[in-house]
Parts: structure tokens; C-alpha cells; sequence
């Protein structure tokens, strides 16, 4: 449709947890995929509520943990047997309890590490700029408002059937969200 | 009207019903494109109608009826509320920063030259400024970083631990304590570096392929340590800013002036709130949380085992890594109380961090507290049923040799006195309790001192006996240490949010729905 084609997305307001959640969840019901909802802090299940598929998050850090270690027990067992073996009273060069802690440590670090990076990468930040920046009241999302914005991509948009929808959901306040 | 906050003092929450939505600018003075094309406000007096406070007849410091502290945050506050609390400190400080930020900079900033300056001679002269000499060759310094690097851990163990359990209290404390842990732990890693003698040549500690065909020797746990603090500072690094994503960018879309929005700007990221983001965000923040917790028990676990691993009598002992976590975390929580009880009077956030925070957190140093007492009797007892003439030495010699005057102030700090914690009037008596967690702060340290310097003095044979006495540069470098955390604890609370602002919100919705008190 040309007349949307500068338009992101509309965007509906509310003005507590609990509206965002059923706002959510019969806007999927009603058939809407492509949205999004903005949040000041995360709401329990409205992710689940919009379909959105579970995070990827603990695969990537469970596989960065078990690189990690075995990477760190590596390092070890290749420094102090393979490259610079030293006998210390005959005992055994590949002593493993005491590659133990480094092996931890080294887990642990590669895990945090893959969290934190992961969770950026997943979410697509550092992104300064983003159109529902540019939504009226917006600022509020990171204070006390709720937003849900339908994207103009939705098989399903259709700017006026759209807003009527969302009439129906009883928000404070419903905008277009330009490109 | 639903701004009105029955139970505070503060002026700006209260005397601001004109103005319903006080804090970010109006969406036409923010200077950027207006780029909606259609705005329909539906119910345009909803802002009025819609109360988010649900004003409660309890006041903040009411008591359950166990006879505890029972609210988490003051009856009453709201989303914008807590917003507006906490972010004001940072947004607008001329309003929010007491007088006294000014008193404690000065203070700390004094502090942290003479740091610079005992480091500066340091580096100059070498470590023999330092007392440290044959026998007692690991003196102060080995003594502050274990001191710094235990204070470190309550962080941890405030955000991690207590989120894993479930322990609602955690929110309001934990961005401080998270950054008291980094600035601790920050203090702690410069004393292992300042003591190698050459400290510039510091990365051979690190496994590198270098010219000189070295690796370091991974079987050792001074260099365990190595691993473990830098993990631990980076660990908890990424911690502290996975939860400050969300802030910042709270404080971006509220900040007054346009240097601040593009500051706070970069450091959130572009942190929209989306639904997406807070599920990986709090999926990554919960993996962080169980990491961090093996994490913070062996940190201090690898640190003891610097000393439990030598056969010095005193230092060669089993219990060692769960003492050595006991101490860690009642030091710890000491020095949350000692920063946290300040902030809260000056900064007037008795509603946020209430009584029940302080009774927590003395409860918690209270058991820790008996932990590491039952260290005490059991290392005495050991020693004795050892049978090895050299640990029954070392612990008459603790008890009654020339430092033995230091062993009994010990007993006395951190074992005596917080006895007083068994009384629930100590327990959220602001004042009583920040002396109380003063005496074991300094009890803690005192506990080092007798751990490295008493049982290095007096080993195996007399002929190698020998007396520590620390110079000036010990002490300085000591409180220098102590100028380079309080500066770095003033400037946090003057730039960043204290208080971890949408964790506070969470809590507000959850109050709301009446799943907590």
C-alpha cells in the first residue's frame, strides 16, 4: 500500500502493566505478528503474549562456557606439560586437580562474557537511532508507559482496520510512527 | 495528585501536583523531528484519573508481626515517583547533591593524592619504604588486598545470590553495592601489583607466548589469583552494566540538557525497552547472576588458598576457603552499611532503602559474623589438636606473643561487639549500626593483619624470627587505597544511578498487584 509506505508502524499507549499484557495478547490473537512492545521494565510473559520465540541467550553462553573451559584447560596442559614441562619431585606433569581453578575461572569468564555480548548482539544495540524514538510521548516508555507499536510490515496493517483495532484495546493515546 | 507521597519529607514529590508528569522536557521543546503524522489522545484526562499510588495506612517503618522491619519501599510511590527519586540525584544535581558531597569529595579526593603520591615514592625507591622485610615479607599490602578484595564480595553476593534466591530486598541496594564490589576490587588489584617490586613488567603474570620462552606456572595459586581477581573485576563489570542499560536509558529520555541526553545516549546503547530486549536482557542478567555466584565463593576461596597451600603454621589449614568466604561477606556487608547508611540520610532515600534493608543486612552480618567466630575457635581448637608443637606455638604466640595485644582488639571487633546485632533497636538504628559495621570493618582488617603478619613473624626456627613494624608509606598507602574507593564511590553516586531505577519499578507493579508487602 503506498500510503504506508513512509510509515513504520502505529503505536498505542497505556498506562500500566497489566493493559500492555492483554493489549499483547489480543492483538496476537487478532492475527498481528510483525510488533513490539516497549516497556520500563520487563513485564512477566508479555513477550510470550506477542509470540516472540524464547532467547537465544543461554545456548550461546552455555557454548562459550564449554569453550572456555576446555580453551583454558588447554592453555594450561599446553604451557606446563608441552612447552615448558618442569618435574617437580617426579610428579605427574599433566596434574590435573591443580589446572582446576584456572579451567573455572576460565569458564566463567568466557560465559559473562558471551551474556553480555550475546544480549547486545541479540537485541541489535549499540542501534542509536530507531523510528519509535520519534513517537510522541515516547520518552515515557523508560518511565511509567506502556507502548505497543504494530508494524507497518504485518501482513495484517492496514493503517485504518489497524487503528481501529487498537481503539478497541482502550489505550491512552494512538500515533503513527514515521520511518 | 497521585504524585503526593503520604509518608515522604521530600518537597519535590509533594509540591509538584501542578505539574503531573514532572520530569522529561514536553515532546515539542526535545529539538528532534516530530515525525508522528496522527496523534489521537483517547482519554486525555487519564493522566489525573489514572492513580498509580495505592496510599497504604502503614508507614514505611511499620513492623510485621514478627516483629521486623516489613516494607520494602514507603507506601505510595509510584512508577514516576521512584523515577523521579532516583534519577533527580543524577539529572538534576544542584537540587538533589547535599552540601556535604562536596565535604566527602574534598575528603576523598585529599585521600587519593596521598595514594598517588605514597605509589609515586613507591615506584621511585622500591618496597623497601614499606616495612616488609625477611621474615614478614607480604606486610600491608598482602594484608589490604585480601581486606579489599573480601569487602568486594557483598556485591556479588547482594546482586547474585540474593536475585537467585528470590530476596525482593535486593533491589534497592544492589547498583551500590555492585559498584562498591568493582571500586573494591579495583582498590584490591593495585596491592598484589604494587607489591611485585617491578609492577611495570605486570603482564608476565599473564599466559602469553613471550621472547623469553616462559609460561607462568598454572599450578600455583598466586597465579589462580591472577585468574580469579580479574575474572571476578570483569565479571562483575559486566554485571554492574547489563543492569545499567535499562537506567540509562531512562535517564537519557529524561535528561534536562543536551550534553547529558548524548552522554546517557551512548552509554545506553539505544536501549529501547523492547519486549525482545528485556527477554534477552533478563535472560542474561539471570545466567550473569549464576555465574557470579560460583564465581564470588571462589574468589575468595583461590585467595585463601595463597595462604592454606604454604606450611607456614597458621596459614596451612583446611578451613580456610569457607573462613575466608564467611569473613569476606561480613566485611562486606559492613562496608554496604557503612556507604549505604550515609547516602540514605544525605540523599534522603529512607523510602527506597527503608529499615528493613538495614535489619536485613544486619541479620545477614550477624550469621556471617558467627561463621567466621566458629573460624576462630576451630583454627585455636586445630592448632591444639593438631599435636604439632609449631601450630600450638603459632597459637599461643597469636594469643600472647608481641602482637598479642592485636588478637585480643580482634576478639573484641569482631566477635564482642557485633553482638549487639542480636538487638533489634542496633538492627535499624542507623547510627548504632553504622558503628557497629565501622568496628567490624576495622575488625576485618585487623583479622588480616593477624592472618599474614603475626604468623609470618614466628615460623619454625627462633634464628628466623623476626618483627614487622609498617612506616609511613604502609599507612599511606592504606588510607591513599581507602581516598582511591571513596572518590570513585563519590563520583558514581554524583554520575549514575544508586539505585538500580527499573528493578524499583518492577517492585512498584509487584506491590500492586499485591504479590509483596
Amino acid at each position: 500500500m503506498n500510503a504506508n509506505e513512509n510509515i513504520y508502524g502505529l503505536m498505542a499507549e497505556f498506562s500500566d502493566n497489566e493493559k500492555i499484557l492483554v493489549a499483547a495478547k489480543s492483538a496476537y490473537e487478532h492475527g498481528f505478528r510483525k510488533m513490539d512492545a516497549f516497556t520500563p521494565f520487563p513485564v512477566e510473559g508479555l513477550s510470550q503474549n506477542l509470540g516472540q520465540k524464547k532467547s537465544f541467550v543461554p545456548l550461546i553462553v552455555l557454548i562459550a562456557g564449554i569453550f572456555g573451559g576446555l580453551g583454558g584447560y588447554f592453555m594450561e596442559w599446553y604451557a606446563n606439560v608441552v612447552s615448558y614441562p618442569m618435574n617437580v619431585g617426579g610428579r605427574p606433569l599433566n596434574s590435573w586437580p591443580m589446572f582446576i581453578p584456572i579451567t573455572f575461572e576460565l569458564t566463567i569468564l568466557s560465559a559473562a562474557l558471551a551474556a553480555i555480548i550475546g544480549m547486545l548482539a541479540l537485541n541489535k544495540l549499540p542501534e542509536p537511532h530507531h523510528p519509535v524514538f520519534d513517537a510522541p510521548d515516547f520518552d515515557r516508555a523508560s518511565t511509567d508507559r506502556f507502548f505497543l507499536c504494530i508494524e507497518a510490515t504485518d501482513p495484517k496493517f492496514d493503517l485504518e482496520a489497524t487503528r481501529k483495532f487498537l481503539e478497541t484495546l482502550n489505550p491512552e493515546l494512538i500515533s503513527e510512527v514515521a520511518k | 495528585m497521585e504524585f503526593f507521597n503520604w509518608f515522604s519529607g521530600f518537597s519535590f514529590v509533594s509540591s509538584d501536583v501542578s505539574t503531573p508528569h514532572p520530569g522529561p522536557l514536553p515532546v515539542e521543546g526535545r529539538g528532534r523531528k516530530f515525525a508522528a503524522t496522527f496523534i489521537h489522545r483517547i482519554n486525555p484526562m487519564s493522566e489525573f484519573v489514572q492513580s498509580p499510588a495505592i496510599a497504604r495506612d502503614e508507614p514505611v517503618n511499620a513492623i510485621s508481626p514478627l516483629g521486623y522491619p516489613s516494607q520494602l519501599i514507603a507506601p505510595g510511590e509510584s512508577f514516576e515517583s521512584v523515577t523521579e527519586e532516583i534519577g533527580s540525584i543524577v539529572l538534576q544535581p544542584g537540587a538533589r547533591q547535599p552540601k556535604s558531597w562536596w565535604f566527602g569529595a574534598l575528603v576523598a579526593f585529599a585521600l587519593l593524592m596521598l595514594f598517588f603520591f605514597a605509589i609515586s615514592y613507591l615506584l621511585y625507591r622500591g618496597v623497601g619504604i614499606w616495612g616488609i622485610n625477611i621474615p614478614v615479607a607480604w606486610g600491608f599490602a598482602i594484608v589490604n588486598f585480601v581486606w579489599w578484595i573480601g569487602i568486594g564480595h557483598a556485591g556479588t553476593f547482594i546482586s547474585a545470590i540474593l536475585l537467585l534466591l528470590h530476596q525482593k530486598w535486593r533491589t534497592s541496594i544492589n547498583r551500590l553495592t555492585e559498584a562498591m564490589t568493582l571500586f573494591a576490587v579495583a582498590c584490591a588489584g593495585t596491592f598484589p601489583l604494587l607489591h611485585l617490586g617491578r609492577p611495570w613488567v605486570f603482564f608476565w603474570l599473564f599466559p602469553y607466548p613471550d621472547t623469553m620462552g616462559l609460561w607462568p606456572q598454572f599450578r600455583s595459586p598466586l597465579v589462580w589469583d591472577v585468574f580469579a581477581v580479574s575474572t571476578y573485576f570483569i565479571v562483575s563489570l559486566i554485571f554492574w552494566y547489563a543492569g545499567l542499560i535499562p537506567d540509562v536509558a531512562t535517564l537519557r529520555d529524561r535528561a534536562p540538557s543536551r550534553v547529558k541526553k548524548i552522554i546517557f545516549g551512548i552509554l545506553a546503547l539505544g536501549w529501547r525497552g523492547s519486549a525482545k530486549h528485556w527477554q534477552n536482557h533478563q535472560s542474561a542478567y539471570l545466567l550473569l547472576a549464576g555465574l557470579a555466584t560460583p564465581l564470588v565463593l571462589s574468589v575468595h576461596s583461590v585467595v585463601s588458598l595463597d595462604f592454606a597451600v604454604a606450611m607456614v603454621p597458621g596459614w596451612h589449614s583446611t578451613i580456610f576457603p569457607p573462613y575466608f568466604v564467611a569473613g569476606a561477606i561480613y566485611s562486606g556487608f559492613a562496608m554496604v552499611l557503612n556507604i549505604v547508611i550515609p547516602i540514605r540520610k544525605l540523599y534522603g532515600l529512607e523510602n527506597l532503602i527503608t529499615e528493613r534493608h538495614l535489619n536485613n543486612m544486619a541479620v545477614v552480618m550477624l550469621a556471617t559474623g558467627m561463621m567466621v567466630a566458629y573460624g576462630y575457635i576451630m583454627e585455636a581448637f586445630m592448632s591444639w589438636y593438631s599435636g604439632d608443637i609449631f601450630e600450638q606455638y603459632m597459637m599461643a604466640n597469636r594469643a600472647f606473643g608481641p602482637y598479642g595485644w592485636i588478637f585480643w582488639a580482634l576478639m573484641l571487633m569482631n566477635v564482642l561487639i557485633p553482638q549487639l546485632l542480636w538487638v533489634r533497636r542496633v538492627r535499624t538504628h542507623p547510627l548504632a549500626l553504622f558503628f557497629v559495621a565501622l568496628v567490624i570493618n576495622a575488625g576485618m582488617w585487623v583479622e588480616r593483619f593477624v592472618i599474614v603478619v603475626v604468623s609470618l613473624h614466628r615460623d619454625f626456627t627462633p634464628s628466623a624470627w623476626g618483627m614487622y613494624r609498617p612506616t609511613f608509606w604502609d599507612w599511606a598507602t592504606l588510607f591513599g587505597s581507602v581516598g582511591l574507593f571513596l572518590t570513585l564511590m563519590i563520583l558514581f553516586v554524583r554520575f549514575l544511578p544508586m539505585i538500580a531505577i527499573s528493578e524499583t519499578r518492577k517492585i512498584v507493579a509487584e506491590r500492586r498487584e499485591g504479590k509483596l508487602s
